[in-house]
């Protein structure tokens, strides 16, 4: 017995899930496991070892994967596997798709036991009863959800991923399976389908938290890219639910350059989930504060992106600055680059001052020139996960690839709101053409971690038909293998699992 | 019968000192007494008894006629050398009865040079113990590694036994190595037990060997005040090769742009020159032994003051010790107590080895001071639109580094214990031993940054957007680790036959606490999100052992050892707790057999034979075999709503963890020559590891984290070696010995994962800096421990290397991660020591050198700093960096340059660790006053084609690294 030895601070399951107020700040994690690298602010403590803490975090990685690999962005810095995106030569040792794929599996083991452990039984075991109840068992909703979205990027991203619910034993020499790209389409769909009745009504929970209006926003962007994930298209429901967001009382916020800054909060009216930063109280070197400080280098004043410096790390390619037929900003305000000091063409993707830089993200609180947030180091800034402006896309194209329950007349409407605000002109029903909407997705929501999967639905990411400056590694781009559509599974995972299948070719 | 007085006095035979302790048997009876003091015995014995038996520790046993009423003896010493009685755990034995590979140094064995830790003292002496010193900086201690350490992510550390109290390795702020508080002059000997028939009465911690220290007690005659004094003068002893104010200059020229070249200031700054010193040591001992008490009472009481400078500026220590022993004995010997105990009182200030970086990184040819006010005057990058007036992430001024960083630790540490030893008065063959030790220690300190320097320069915005720069922080920490053992031992000789079994117990609690603070500016100013979660933590462990041992000989030629431990361990789960490691040795003296007894030539020839499990659980976590919940910190909160929740974490766990265990083999023969002026000892040996503690993926979504460390895979280590002590000379006036010593050692993982996937490449380990995220090493199936993993750099046909080329080996048309190939290894396969003592009269000298022939190094500092993007670097300064770049013209940036073979270089070294000369002037009174001079040279000289500053680093990896400086000593020493 004296061999019995127990942490002074730390306490079991048991412990953590005996109170209400334990409850809520295990749901913390299952949410903060999103923004957060770790249970030490900036950085000290990771959740997820094997890649530096910095870049450990769920938006970084994803960023990375989304956004490196195609012609929104190249990066100077010479971290292990990153050049690895743009150049197309990615292995499955990639320490940041292990990385990411390893940050989405632990948000979704974080769900399963949360879900496990507030089972209603569990709950009522307990003496939690009423609205204290009602609230846990929303989080348990959440919980799903965030589940469901994670199983939703390992989907997109590395196709087949291993399979875990609530029910897998932890602790067990069971290892989990794969179950196929379209049986985990299913799934994701069934427990979103499921959460619609379940989460509290669009609009209706506290800000951070999930809501109906995020199910149906998932739904939308999963029944829009249904045909690559199952071989089978379902435009009807992109429109359906794509709709049902617009229609749950959204609106745009006025200016396109407020989306992004250091009090984006008040942006509650077309955010619809949002990972929630912090400069003192959030604290981590992915997320937001990477947003603003890695693009900022070159003759880009620091100060007025609301920081201590910038990392010089990330910048454009051509191929984004040529959808803005202005790019000064004066008639699209999303057109907003940074050109002094930079070049256009890019020689050398490891020199900042080659490509466009981008001057989206600011931690600047909005309506001022050059007030800061909270901290110079670490930004303040929420990202939206979902907003209104991509489920106006969604339905267009929904709508334009032949999905039924809509109309191309409301579509151009809401195209044209969004260029409408950007302060760009009014396109007519003749130009609104899927490719335009894939323009214009660029132009609306680059750097926001869309367009690999654009590209892929738009058959544009491998392929000849659509080059950017060194895609696949040369300087006019080039198309490289149709397999590297998705991602290898990590061979860390591989090893550990031998269940696991490979992707083709990797 | 009739009884009658004899008594006399015993002297060694060679320098005819009195001996004190010599233990008189009346020949064939259990009659016994010792000597005083003054060598002096008597003793009543029966008429009919003819002779008398006169045994003493490392003398040859005597036996006397009784000729008349005073019988005086000469004890004559042990062939070669005195020390011929080991201690070994829980006891002791005579060299000639090991079984086990086992090195014993004593006080004239050791390097005579003034060192400031004592594994220093034994550098390059051991066969098979590998000692690196950590870095130059004072008080640092050294890694030490025997047979090249078993494990891979648990402790490869040996255990260390400090006069009965096994010390835990735990690192405790301000005290690096837990051998680093003891006074080196204190030591009177190391015991080295190498293989497992030697170590596994230590059982559950001896996987990787066992250094036991005993330390200096009275000794017999009259008091003896030593007084020691040193005083060294320590040097670097090389820059690393940068670029000359001049060369850089004209690189910036040729390869800069207008606004790169602009910034070059009119200076010639050598920094390195700026952040090193010429550091000044002294090291003052007094002790004072002897017995009282009528011979009953041996003691030793000593102080010790140490104040030692570092070779970079601002880096000093200062450690003040007192120890103390006694070790009375009561009841005619039957009852002896040993009582010790070791304080010592450490003040350290840490200098900010970024400086060390910054000094190779920062451009030569700015000043070092501004001549402005700012930043208390030092020269800094600056930006006028950022806000804190510094250019965000530059090269800060090496110097201001330094000056405007102050961290002072203070450490107080005791180890003591108390050991009564008792003899059954009814059975003098038994014997009871309770041993109680201590081992305590508080560390506090803190770090001070005046609010002017540029490094943490307007840190922090307060809510009311007031900044706040500089720190004011604060560290401390205890521990409170206790023993308790106690054995039984009983030894008896019955005609041909000798038995010596022991059987304990042991309980060992290790317990310790660590304030958290927040951190603080300068002014006081406490930064909210900063406030730790929990205040405090006191991680504890516990171990509880009994264990077992029997040694039996057979006509003294034949020596049969067993031992059986098994350990119990608060770290694992309750079904998994307890471990069992047996070991059994044989030895057969074949010198004693009759066919070799006359042989002249041949002095010692024994064979060894051993076999042994160890177990391991350094190095894991205390608790994790559950998962355990822990609440984030104040600034990993997450914001739900309008409020922010501190998370509840999930920690990671594996409940099935177990004591990994090494199986050790060992063949030995110890020989000697020519009354052993030759001798020395060969050993074979193979150690496997199983259910090695290795950090393993975990199946996603099985576990909490995505690695963790489980009991998968095997490793092995081989290896030989060989010992040799040859005294060429020895006359009245000249002795010559020479000490050499070769090991061979050749590590390899010998399985990884749960099933063998020849796609998994292996963990890799080995972080470097130059590029976030990039590890240079792996952990490979089929290959040494820690094995670098780059890329095959391609050459041009001036033999230069060209950049970002690299051979696609695996021939898929793409360079990603899938061509990485494993080359080379940071451990030697081959080591080395050669040291050699002369003495002519009162005139010694003598040298210590060491070789590691087949390490590799990865240097760094050349592959984060030789390349054109570092120097004209896009955060719009420009830096310094390695010559290198001169020959590579590497442009740099790119994710892959920096893990090419080509930074992968042969480290291979000679090292003439130490040089001296000392004079010994004999009496300087009448009849006192031994007084000897010493002069000194440590790290004289290296030899290697490795192009950093030093060949031998941490790990392999060399970055930032403290340089060992070369030192220049000169001692006293003076015996009253």
């Amino acid at each position: 017995k004296k061999l019995d030895r127990l942490p002074l601070n730390d306490v079991t399951a048991e412990q953590a899930y005996s109170t209400p107020q334990g409850y809520i700040e295990a749901a913390a994690k299952v949410y903060g496991a999103f923004a957060l690298t770790g249970n030490k602010g900036p950085a000290g403590d990771p959740d997820i070892l094997g890649i530096d803490e910095g870049t450990s975090d769920f938006l970084r990685l994803f960023w990375c994967a989304q956004e490196l690999s195609t012609d929104e962005s190249v990066v100077s810095w010479g971290d292990a596997g990153i050049q690895d995106f743009h150049n197309m030569n990615w292995s499955a040792s990639n320490p940041f798709l292990t990385g990411l794929y390893y940050r989405s599996m632990y948000q979704i083991t974080l769900a399963n036991d949360f879900i496990k452990h507030a089972a209603d039984d569990q709950l009522a075991a307990k003496g939690i009863t009423g609205a204290t109840a009602a609230n846990i068992v929303s989080f348990r909703n959440e919980a799903r959800f965030l589940r469901a979205y994670q199983y939703w990027v390992l989907l997109d991203l590395f196709g087949n991923p291993p399979f875990v619910t609530e029910d897998f034993v932890m602790g067990s020499t069971e290892l989990p399976e794969q179950i196929g790209k379209e049986a985990l389409y299913q799934y994701i769909e069934s427990e979103l389908k499921d959460l619609e009745t379940l989460l509290p009504d669009s609009r209706a929970n506290e800000y951070g938290r999930a809501d109906k209006a995020a199910v149906w926003a998932l739904l939308a962007r999963l029944y829009l890219n249904a045909g690559i994930y199952t071989g089978t298209a379902d435009y009807n429901n992109a429109v359906i639910y794509s709709k049902k967001v617009i229609d749950a009382g959204y609106s745009l916020i006025s200016d396109y350059r407020n989306l992004m800054r250091a009090d984006n909060d008040k942006n509650k009216s077309e955010f619809i989930l949002t990972i929630n930063y912090d400069g003192n109280k959030t604290q981590n070197y992915g997320g937001t504060t990477f947003l603003t400080h890695a693009p900022v280098g070159g003759t880009m004043p620091a100060a007025a992106f609301g920081i201590g410096g910038g990392w010089a790390g990330i910048r454009t390619t051509k191929a984004l600055v040529n959808l803005f037929p202005d790019i000064s900003g004066n008639t699209d305000k999303r057109a907003q680059f940074w050109t002094d000091g930079q070049s256009l063409n890019i020689d050398d993707q490891t020199k900042f001052v080659q490509g466009y830089g981008i001057t989206k993200f600011k931690n600047i609180e909005i309506g001022t020139a050059n007030k800061s947030g909270a901290s110079l180091d670490f930004a303040d800034m929420d990202f939206p996960v979902f907003r209104l402006a991509e489920q106006y896309l969604i339905y267009a194209e929904a709508v334009l690839r032949g999905g039924s329950g809509g109309d191309a007349a409301t579509a151009l409407i809401y195209i044209n709101l969004l260029r409408a605000r950007a302060g760009a002109a009014p396109i007519t029903a003749s130009q609104l053409t899927t490719d335009f909407i894939l323009d214009e997705r660029g132009r609306e929501l680059y750097w926001e971690g869309f367009r690999r999967t654009d590209l892929v639905r738009y058959n544009k990411f491998t392929t000849a038909g659509y080059l950017w400056p060194w895609k696949g590694g040369t300087t006019n781009g080039k198309s490289v293998e149709d397999w590297r559509n998705i991602y290898p599974i990590p061979a860390a995972d591989k090893a550990a699992n031998p269940q696991l299948q490979q992707n083709p070719n990797y | 019968a009739q009884s009658r007085i004899i008594s006399g006095t015993v002297s060694d035979a060679k320098t005819h000192q009195l001996l004190f302790g010599v233990t008189v048997l009346v020949s064939g009876t259990s009659t016994a007494t010792q000597t005083d003091d003054k060598g002096h015995y008597r003793l009543a014995i029966a008429d009919s008894v003819k002779t008398l038996e006169f045994s003493f520790i490392g003398y040859a046993t005597q036996t006397a006629a009784i000729t008349g009423e005073v019988v005086d003896v000469q004890l004559v010493a042990e062939a070669a050398n005195l020390d011929n009685v080991v201690v070994i755990g829980y006891g002791a034995v005579k060299k000639k009865d090991l079984t086990g590979s086992v090195t014993m140094l004593s006080s004239k064995d050791f390097n005579q040079v003034p060192v400031t830790t004592p594994e220093q003292l034994i550098a390059g002496k051991v066969a098979g113990v590998q000692i690196m010193s950590n870095s130059g900086a004072p008080g640092s201690g050294s890694t030490i590694r025997i047979r090249g350490g078993a494990s891979l992510n648990a402790s490869n550390d040996p255990l260390i036994v400090i006069d009965g109290v096994a010390l835990s390795n735990d690192a405790l702020p301000g005290s690096p190595n837990p051998l680093s508080m003891i006074n080196p002059a204190d030591i009177e000997s190391f015991t080295i037990l190498k293989d497992a028939s030697a170590s596994a009465i230590y059982g559950s911690r001896a996987s990787n060997g066992v250094i036991i220290v005993t330390t200096k007690k009275g000794k017999p005659g009259k008091p003896v005040i030593n007084f020691n004094t040193q005083f060294t003068v320590s040097q670097i002893p090389k820059y690393l090769d940068v670029l000359s104010p001049a060369e850089f200059r004209n690189y910036v020229q040729s390869n800069g742009d207008a606004a790169q070249i602009a910034l070059m200031g009119n200076a010639g700054t050598n920094w390195q020159k700026e952040v090193y010193q010429a550091a000044v040591t002294t090291d003052n001992n007094l002790s004072l032994s002897g017995v009282a008490a009528n011979g009953r009472l041996p003691y030793r009481v000593s102080v010790g003051y140490l104040k030692q400078n570092g070779i970079v500026k601002t880096s000093e220590m200062e450690r003040k010790y007192f120890g103390f022993n006694l070790s009375p004995s009561f009841l005619d010997d039957h009852l002896k107590i040993d009582v010790n105990l070791k304080v010592a009182h450490t003040d350290t200030r840490f200098a900010n080895t970024g400086a060390i970086g910054a000094a190779v990184s920062f451009d030569p040819t700015q000043p070092i001071y501004s001549g402005s006010n700012r930043f208390d005057g030092y020269y800094e990058w600056l930006d006028p639109a950022s806000v804190s007036g510094l250019k965000s992430l530059a090269t800060l001024n090496p110097l201001a580094l330094l000056m405007q960083y102050n961290n002072r630790g203070r450490v107080l540490r005791g180890i003591g214990n108390i050991q009564v030893d008792y003899k059954f008065h009814f059975l003098p063959e038994l014997k009871a031993n309770l041993n109680m030790g201590f081992d305590e220690a508080h560390g506090i300190g803190g770090i001070l940054v005046d609010d002017s320097a540029a490094q943490g320069y307007n840190r922090y915005k307060d809510p009311n957007n007031v900044f706040h720069g500089g720190q004011n922080n604060k560290y401390s920490g205890w521990r409170d680790n206790g023993i308790i053992e106690f054995y039984l031992n009983y030894l008896k000789n019955i005609g041909d036959h000798r038995i010596d079994v022991t059987a304990g117990y042991g309980f060992y609690d290790f317990i310790s606490r660590t304030m958290n603070y927040p951190d603080v500016t300068y002014d006081g100013t406490v930064i909210p999100e900063s406030v730790p979660a929990y205040a405090m933590d006191k991680p504890r462990y516990t171990l509880i052992s009994y264990y077992g041992r029997a040694n039996y000989s057979f006509k003294n030629k034949y020596l049969l050892t067993a031992t059986l431990r098994t350990d119990g361990s608060s770290k694992f789960n309750p079904d998994n707790r307890w471990g069992v490691f047996p070991s059994g040795a044989l030895a057969w003296k074949i010198k004693e057999e009759p066919f070799l007894k006359s042989a002249a030539v041949l002095s010692d020839l024994k064979l060894r034979l051993g076999y042994g499990i160890t177990g391991q659980q350094d190095g894991i976590n205390d608790y994790d075999y559950i998962s355990y919940f822990k609440l984030s910190g104040n600034n990993a909160q997450y914001q739900l709503g309008n409020d922010f929740y501190q998370m509840y974490r999930p920690g990671g766990y594996y409940y099935n963890r177990k004591w990994e265990q090494t199986s050790n083999y060992n063949i030995g023969i110890d020989y000697g020559f020519l009354n052993n002026r030759i001798n020395g000892s060969i050993d074979v040996y193979y150690r496997s590891t199983k259910d090695l503690l290795n950090e393993i993926n975990q199946p996603a979504g099985t576990n909490f984290t995505n690695k963790i460390v489980a009991n998968i895979g095997s490793m092995e280590n081989r290896g030989i070696e060989f010992l040799l002590t040859v005294v060429p000379v020895q006359t009245k006036n000249v002795k010559w010995d020479v000490n050499f010593n070769a090991t061979y050692n050749k590590n390899k993982i010998t399985k990884l994962t749960i099933v063998d996937d020849p796609n998994f490449a292996g963990s890799l380990t080995g972080g470097i800096t130059g590029a976030t995220g990039n590890y240079i090493q792996i952990q490979s199936i089929g290959f040494p421990r820690s094995s670098f993993y780059v890329y095959q750099q391609v050459y041009d046909q001036q033999g230069k290397p060209v950049e970002n080329v690299f051979v696609d080996r695996n021939g898929d048309g793409v360079i990603n991660e899938s061509d990485l190939y494993r080359y080379k290894s940071p451990d030697p396969q081959y080591f080395f020591g050669l040291s050699s003592n002369v003495t002519y009269k009162k005139l010694s000298a003598g040298f210590s050198a060491r070789a590691n022939v087949g390490n590799y190094v990865y240097n760094n500092v050349a592959s984060a700093t030789g390349f054109q993007v570092n120097i004209l670097n896009p955060l719009g300064i420009i830096n310094n960096g390695s010559s290198d770049v001169l020959y590579t013209n590497f442009k740099g940036g790119s994710d892959k340059f920096a893990l090419t073979d080509y930074f992968i270089e042969n480290a291979s070294f000679l090292r003439m660790d130490n040089v001296y000369v000392a004079y010994s002037f004999g009496k300087l009174f009448r009849n006192t006053g031994d007084l000897k001079l010493n002069l000194n040279v440590q790290n004289l000289f290296v030899i290697t084609k490795y192009k950093g500053l030093d060949p031998e680093v941490p790990n392999g990896i060399d970055n930032n690294f403290y340089p060992r400086p070369r030192i220049y000593g000169m001692g006293l020493n003076l015996n009253f």
